[in-house]
């Protein structure tokens, strides 16, 4: 089936999403902290990534500058906790709400632009607030990062100062952006981005403005990306220009890449394969970009449609359904 | 002659030195059938890209049921009833029949933005897109990705897509293209059972097919119209044999 149908059929991918909670969930039962610190840190990233590919993967927008909203809701939330005390609920909301703000108004600028245009916008974009965290030493603490940033409470007794209970919450957090950005692509809307992805002048001649399409996904792409951000400042206790920076931007591409575009699960597991190769072969080796560089190529050479993607067509030659590709996804049937 | 669907006053468009369309001034009444014939080159799918807002024009005015659309967006134009389409096939390639249907179905609801409800809880417009794929023998194809059909049934689907929002104007961009003489005699028939309220423009190089469908011919000819009448008053005109019907004839005579 089509990227952004029901992949496995509604009830298979509901069982499948629910199997992969209930074992994240029971995880901390038996897994050593080492294990929940990495995949804390796949959530945040994660969401990120789940978030360029809509941009990528569903409307066609490769965007190489998509840090910068993780970074501003991140260094926000961090500001926000650390010089002004604020609780996380509000620190919260404002993070998100700068993330949308600064995504609006760089949509602005950005989505006009079409192709290689379209990339290096983002990316100049993204370089401007790189130079500010670095630069506004005075709010940002410039090149040594912001320190300090204390570990969420929620309301009374619920303090995340542990891993296990912030590993917890950013589950619950995560799933929910996850289930929300699921469902936005099986929405009329989601559907129109995958239209606009393929040909945005048949799209204008049936009547849709594609500038809007692209500019509310982009916004909305914008908004979880500073999710995964505040979450990552208030797990981290630190952010610094590193966050926002060019690499950090090209990393959540490479996960969206890595995983399979277009899947937006898969852009959940190339954070994964990212967080824990990085930090397991880093501590064996010096050598992880060279590494990196070796999987991209393997990954180009191989899997060009990522793992999720090549999962799929493996399994859909493992077990053709009967009349295979033809055959109607069980909702697709209207009720005669 | 009843009211102007649409009139073109000398509409240009230059690429940079060529210059596409020069001073093209056109008026197709309510429910006309017309055909823009003319060889390669002359002009015809730059006149539709400009009727259509897909390019502005440089110089000229158009007026679609007679309000000046000149610096409309397309999308608007389409949302006032215009449809079309595409001489080079463009459909959505790696989403499947249906989705390409659904697509051209929700263009002019506002539902088109709505971000929680799934699309196939929609049961009404999953309904009517397969009423709209059966008739065309489609609808066993419906989960099938349109890069995956033959070239005959995207043609089928080119067509379908742009009559989904029920246009009052259709611009016809070459249908038949391409396309067998057994699927041509088809797609002239489809063209010609279809609303006789519909204002249509048919750009076409099969003179079968035009004569099959329309009542009168604009010829374009290096940007300009160098003829306009009903078809055989077109078909006498000796400036038109010469430059166009002449060079088909010679072709068939071969
Ligand atoms: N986007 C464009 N940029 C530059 N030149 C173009 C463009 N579109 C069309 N042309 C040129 O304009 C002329 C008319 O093209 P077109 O309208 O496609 O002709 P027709 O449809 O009658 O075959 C041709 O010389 C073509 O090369
Ligand atoms: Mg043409």
């Amino acid at each position: 089936m089509t990227p952004g149908g029901w992949p496995l059929g509604r009830w298979r991918s509901r069982t499948a999403a629910a199997a992969v909670l209930a074992a994240l969930a029971g995880l901390p039962l038996v897994a050593p902290t080492y294990y929940l610190h990495l995949l804390t840190l796949t959530f945040c990233y994660g969401i990120m990534a789940m978030s360029l590919d809509l941009l990528v993967g569903y409307t066609g927008l490769s965007s190489l500058g998509h840090a910068a909203y993780f970074g501003v809701a991140g260094y926000t939330a961090g500001v926000l906790a650390t010089r002004y005390a604020i609780g996380f609920w509000p620190a919260l909301t404002l993070a998100l709400a700068a993330a949308v703000i600064v995504a609006a108004l760089f949509g602005l600028l950005a989505i006009r632009a079409t192709g290689p245009y379209f990339l290096i916008i983002t990316l100049a974009l993204g370089q401007i607030i790189w130079g500010l965290a670095y630069r506004w030493v005075s709010m940002t603490g410039g090149d040594n990062g912001l320190r300090g940033i204390p570990r969420p409470l929620l309301g009374p007794g619920l303090h995340l100062a542990e891993i296990r209970p912030f590993y917890y919450f950013a589950l619950i957090v995560t799933a929910l952006a996850a289930g929300a950005m699921s469902l936005l692509t099986l929405s009329p809307f989601g559907l129109t981005l995958r239209g606009v992805r393929e040909s945005e002048s048949r799209m204008r001649a049936l009547g849709y403005n594609v500038w809007l399409h692209k500019y509310l996904a982009f916004v909305i792409a914008g908004a979880f990306s500073g999710l995964g951000g505040a979450l990552y400042a208030y797990y981290n206790g630190f952010v610094s220009p590193a966050d926002v920076s060019l690499v950090a931007s090209a990393n959540a591409l490479l996960m969206v890449v890595l995983g399979g575009s277009g899947t937006l699960w898969g852009s959940m597991v190339g954070a994964a394969l990212l967080v824990f190769l990085q930090n397991l072969i880093s501590g064996i080796t010096q050598r992880w970009l060279t590494i990196l560089g070796a999987i991209l190529v393997l990954s180009v050479l191989y899997a060009p449609q990522g793992i999720v993607g090549a999962a799929r067509a493996l399994a859909a030659r493992a077990a053709p359904r009967p009349e295979s590709r033809r055959a109607p996804v069980p909702t697709a049937e209207p009720h005669p | 002659m009843g009211r102007m669907t649409l009139e073109l006053e000398g509409v240009s468009r230059r690429f940079g030195g060529l210059e596409a369309l020069r001073g093209i001034t056109l008026r197709v009444p309510e429910g006309a059938r017309r055909a823009i014939i003319g060889p390669n080159g002359a002009g015809k799918t730059t006149l539709f890209n400009v009727i259509t807002g897909e390019l502005a024009p440089s110089t000229g005015r158009i007026r679609l049921f007679g309000r000046d659309v000149t610096r409309l967006a397309a999308h608007r134009r389409a949302a006032m009833g215009l449809g079309r389409t595409f001489q080079i096939t463009n459909l959505f390639s790696r989403l499947t029949v249906e989705e390409n249907v659904l697509l051209a179905l929700q263009a002019l609801s506002p539902r088109k933005y709505a971000m929680v409800r799934p699309l196939r809880r929609d049961a009404a417009l999953l309904r009517r897109a397969r009423s709209l794929l059966e008739p065309a023998g489609l609808w066993e194809k419906h989960a099938t990705e349109v890069r995956a059909l033959s070239y005959g049934e995207q043609r089928q689907l080119e067509v379908l897509l742009a009559l989904a929002g029920r246009p009052r104007v259709l611009l016809l961009d070459e249908p038949a293209a391409g396309l067998s003489p057994g699927e041509r005699r088809e797609m002239a028939r489809f063209i010609k059972g279809l609303d006789a309220s519909l204002t249509i423009l048919l750009i076409e190089h099969d003179m079968d097919v035009a004569f099959e469908v329309v009542e009168t011919i604009t010829v374009l000819h290096l940007g300009s119209v160098v003829a306009e009448g009903s078809t055989e008053a077109v078909r006498a005109d000796p400036a038109v044999q010469e430059i166009y019907l002449g060079t088909v004839e010679a072709r068939g005579a071969r």
